[in-house]
Parts: C-alpha cells; structure tokens; sequence
C-alpha cells in the first residue's frame, strides 16, 4: 500500500481534518486505491512536456484601481456562527496560550 | 396540455400570444412539485411564494409588452430551478454539505443576476453531491435523488437534482455546474441535455468553488433549443471573474435554424469518432444507441471517421489528482468562523482552542468524499510528493488537451457515449470510491481540455435512457449545437418522459 497510517494521520492533520480511528483506518484503505490507480501516470514519458495549469490564455488579468462600495458588514458578518455583541468582528476561539 | 410540460422555448411562445400566464406556468410547476417531488426528492429548496410573487410580476411585464410592445427579456415568466452550489441572495445554499447547512447568501452569482434580468423565476434549489463530488448524488448530506425513470436508481450527479427536477418536469429548465460531466452525465441519465460550456465562456463568480481550473456552469434542458437560448444569457465577460473570457455571446438559438430546415443539414459537417470511447466493459446497449445515432448523423450528410485520442485512458487519474488538489485549496475556507457550522458552538461539548475546534467542524461538517478528496489533495501538493502526483497530472493534462487540438484538425466534433452504462442502482457503487469514479470515465477528459461538450438523448438501453456526447473546439458552441439540433430533430427521443 502508498499510504501507512501514520502519513494518513499527518495528512489529517495538514487539511485540519478531525478523523476517527475507523476513518483513519478506512481512509488509508482507500486513498492507497486511489493512488495505486494515479501510478499508471508514471507509465507515461513526460519529461519534455509543459504542465498545464489552466486552459485560459490569459495572465495577470488587472483592473483599475478604483474605489468602489464593498458589501455592507453587516451582511458580511449575518452568516457568522459567532460575533462580538457590536456586530463588528468575527469572534473566534482563544489562539494563542498562556 | 399539463404546463409543466412546456420546454422553455414553447411556454415562451405562449406567453408572448398571452394563451398562458406566467402565474399558471409557475403554479403548474409547484403543482408538480407537489405531485411528485416526495419521490424524486430533486430539490432541497422550493420557494413557492417568492416564485408566484415574481411570476405575477412577470405577467404584468406581459400586459404592458402586449399593449405598449417593444422587447421582452428571454427568459420573462419561465420557472427554473438552480443547483444548490449557486449563490442565491436570501435563499439558504448548502452545495449539499452540512459545512453550509445554514448559509443564505448575501449576494447572487454572476449567473443568478443574469437570469433575473432575463426575467427566469427561482423555484428553488436542487439536491447534488455535496460540493459537487460524485456522480450520483448519493454524497448529497441530505438525501438522495431518485432517477425518474426508475426510482431505485441515481440519477447521476453531481448535479442529480437539477436533471432529475428537468426530466420529472419540476422544472423548465435548470442550472447545474461541470468540473468533470456533472452536468452531462446527470442528464445523459435522465433523458435531458446537459452542456458543459467551454472553460472561460460562463462566469463562475459566486459559483460555489470545487476545482476552479475545470469548474464551468451549464444549462440542463428538455431540448437543445432551451440549452442555445439559456447559455446565451449566462454566458459572457464578468469583471469579477478573473478567468471569464472576454470575447462576444451569440445569440445561440438563432444559430439553430441556419440551414437546419433542409435534407442534409449537416452536409459538410466532419464528425469524429474517437476509437477509445467504446471500450470493453462498456453496456451493450449504451453503445448500440450510440453507435445508430452515427449512423443518424451520416444521414443528414455529415461524414464520420475514426479518430484516436490515445491519452484518454490517463484523464480519470488526472482528473483524480487535479480535481482534489484544487479542492483541498478551495475547502480550506470553511473554517467555522466567517459562515456555515461551527463544531460545539451552542452545544454542551466544550472546546477550549481554535485549532481543535476547526479540526472539529471540518471532521464533522464535511462527509466521506470531501474528506476522501481533502485528503488525496492535501497529498498530492504536500512536500516531497507535489512533482510526481501534482506536476505530473498537469502534464498528462497538456498531453490530453493534445490529443484533441490534433483531431479537431481533421474534424469539427467529436461524438461519442456520456456514459459507459445507463443509470446503475442507488448504493451499487457507495463502498467504492473507484467504481464511482469510473462513471465519469468519459467526462473528464473535455474538463481537462476545457472544450465544450453536450450530452443529448440518443435512445434507451434497458428503459433506460442513453446520451451521446457531442464535443467540440473550444468556444464552437454553435456547432455543438448545431449538430445536437439536427440530430434532435431528426429522432423523437427526447420527447420521451418517464412515469413517475
């Protein structure tokens, strides 16, 4: 299998995904599927071709750089699951400790 | 006649004489909605009231057009529906995730603001994958959608609801989006036409992000006529989309009858087939459908040829590496802060720090798939594996995008199966994840190149319905749908309807 457990774990815990031990066990199970499927992209010799990263041809697409009104706070913050009683700031639990 | 019948194109005509109301119109829908939706379970949201509201709106646009004439929008007075993963000012939009179970956007999408000013009415919001991940809407968080011809089947997805409300006749037409066939492969199930725009043509703006470099929204219709006349009014520039390409929207529609009324319609018309597009494993009876609907188009005067696209065996593992590496990066904005669920908030269950309680909601708002996708994407960009997972799919990519700009040398569309089976049975392929993804097996590859591509009925295998994938270069819709049109009106399939 790819994929051990432990790098499972150490994925969960770059994407800040809380995972249980069944899921961790059923994920490692399943990613490793997956990216025993991915392999067959190494049968092909890419060396000289360029990567595509967007079929557009447009880059550095720029705008004037005008004032314009952005949308009211208090849309902005009507979604928020928790806010500070002034309806001004998104309210978030402690980050740093003492 | 049932109203909710009507295609778009026909209700429209029928407003336009005043023969019927827009209020009727929309009645006659949330009629059927509340006929048969406890079935097909295609929507998540129905917002009746706002709906009949706006329609009387619309009828009185209709009195005054009669009266006083001058223009009237195209869409003024038809009921639509939208796929859930589209922002809709004031009405809740989940993307079919828990992780948003109480958004209501404060703003429409490009595509919502250009369908009210067309004058569509919202009838409300469709069941899918959640963000748009499967092929089934069985990932929905909610329910599943039920296939109209057959209730113990999907629908396909990931925009299920939005096909199964247009074949079910809930809906005159609907919105769904297609990073890679969610639109074609629903409607290839249901006996709709879907079409996927190209990449660049239809602004994404306050469309729900999954992976933005494939992410494109299109019509999913009751005929072709409907999908020309909608992908005129979404489509365009949008300076909020940084990705929309700036370049004139035809009036599709009219672009139809262009020589459509004679013997040969599609005299001089090169049409390829690509060799890798009937494989083994493929339903027998999804490739004959196919096979006599080529011999359809030589009928109206289009000569066919093999073709080969050789990477097309490459475009489900890099689509599968793309996909969820752009997504891992989209997804990181639900954190439980700005909007949506947060773990623990107004419960008993303590949480002290702002790292556990993110792992927390994330764990929990979002489902098996998303998390599957989150995980594959975090790794495949993550250090030490970026080169050979990340890197390498994008270059598969330019091989897979090579493989068409050298066919549509030698010919003007490309047409094939949307699916390699008819829709397969609701909990066949949940415990696989590979098996699922290989229903896309031949909508991925046009995503990748970012061409246009329609899904179109083209016959039955089983009872159950089959669509032919017509695809084309970028930006040559009107010939997609010219061909699609020819084809449509020389076969009656699309006038099928199932029994629900």
């Amino acid at each position: 299998m790819p994929l051990t457990r432990t790098q499972v774990q150490h994925i969960a815990e770059l994407a800040k995904l809380k995972l249980g031990e069944e899921e961790i066990d059923r994920m490692t199970q399943q990613l490793s599927a997956i990216l025993d499927h991915a392999a067959r992209l190494q049968e092909l010799d890419t060396d000289a071709i360029p990567p595509t990263a967007t079929v557009v041809p447009l880059q550095n697409v720029m705008r004037d750089d005008r004032v314009e009104p952005s949308m009211p706070r208090d849309d902005v913050l009507a979604n928020a699951p928790d806010k500070d009683a002034s309806n001004e700031f998104f309210r978030v639990k402690a980050i740093l400790r003492e | 006649m049932e109203l909710c019948r009507l295609t778009l194109h026909q209700a429209r005509a029928l407003l336009e004489t005043g023969e019927i109301s827009s209020a009727a119109l929309t009645r006659a829908v949330l009629d059927r909605i509340d006929a048969v939706d406890a079935r097909v379970q295609a929507y998540l949201t129905v917002v009746a009231d706002r709906a009949l509201e706006q329609a009387r709106a619309a009828d009185a646009r209709w009195t005054e057009h009669r009266r006083k004439g001058g223009a009237t929008p195209p869409l003024l007075g038809i009921p639509m529906a939208l796929k859930d993963e589209i922002c809709t000012r004031g009405v809740r939009t989940t993307a079919g995730s828990k992780i948003l179970g109480n958004f209501v956007p404060p703003y429409d999408a490009t595509v919502m603001e250009k369908l009210n000013a067309a004058g569509g009415i919202l009838i409300g919001k469709t069941n899918q994958d959640e963000f748009a991940m499967g092929s089934s809407t069985e990932n929905s968080r909610y329910f599943t959608t039920r296939n109209p011809w057959d209730l113990e089947r999907v629908p396909g997805g990931s925009s299920g609801g939005s096909a199964a409300a247009v074949a079910a006749d809930e809906a005159l037409f609907a919105l769904g989006t297609d990073t890679g066939g969610s639109v074609r492969q629903p409607a290839g199930l249901t006996n709709t036409v879907g079409l996927r725009p190209t990449y660049g043509r239809v602004s994404r703006y306050g469309v729900i992000a999954f992976a933005s470099s494939l992410d494109q929204v299109g019509p999913i219709t009751k005929d072709v006529r409907d999908a020309a006349i909608v992908l005129s009014v979404i489509a365009g520039h949008d300076p909020r989309e940084a990705t929309s390409v700036n370049r004139p929207v035809p009036d599709y529609a009219s672009v139809l009858d262009v020589g459509a009324h004679v013997v040969a319609p599609l005299q001089g018309v090169r049409v390829g087939v690509p060799r890798e597009y009937f494989i083994q494993g493929m339903q027998p009876g999804v490739e004959h459908a196919v096979r006599e609907a080529i011999r359809v188009l030589e009928s109206l005067g289009a000569t066919t040829q093999e073709v080969t696209l050789p990477h097309t065996d490459y475009a489900l593992p890099a689509y599968y590496l793309i996909a969820p590496a752009e997504a891992s990066a989209n997804l990181a904005r639900y954190d439980g802060v700005k909007y949506g669920y947060r773990w623990g908030f107004d419960s008993a269950q303590p949480a002290n720090e702002m790292w556990e309680v993110m792992r927390a909601t994330r764990g929990d708002g979002f489902g098996a798939e998303v998390k599957r996708r989150i995980m594959l994407g975090t790794y495949a960009l993550s250090a030490g594996y970026y080169d050979a997972y990340y890197l390498k799919a994008q270059k598969v990519r330019t091989l897979i995008k090579q493989d068409f700009d050298r066919a549509f040398d030698n010919v003007d569309v490309l047409v094939g199966p949307t699916s390699p089976s008819v829709a397969f049975k609701i909990g066949e392929k949940v415990d696989d994840p590979l098996q699922m993804y290989l229903a896309d097996v031949f909508t991925l590859a046009q995503a990748l190149a970012g061409i246009p591509a329609i899904s179109i009925p083209c016959g039955f295998a089983e009872n159950l319905p089959v669509g032919l994938q017509i695809m084309g270069r970028a930006f040559d819709e009107e010939r997609v749908l010219r061909v699609a049109y020819a084809y449509e009106r020389a076969t009656e399939w699309h006038k099928r309807k199932p029994a629900v």
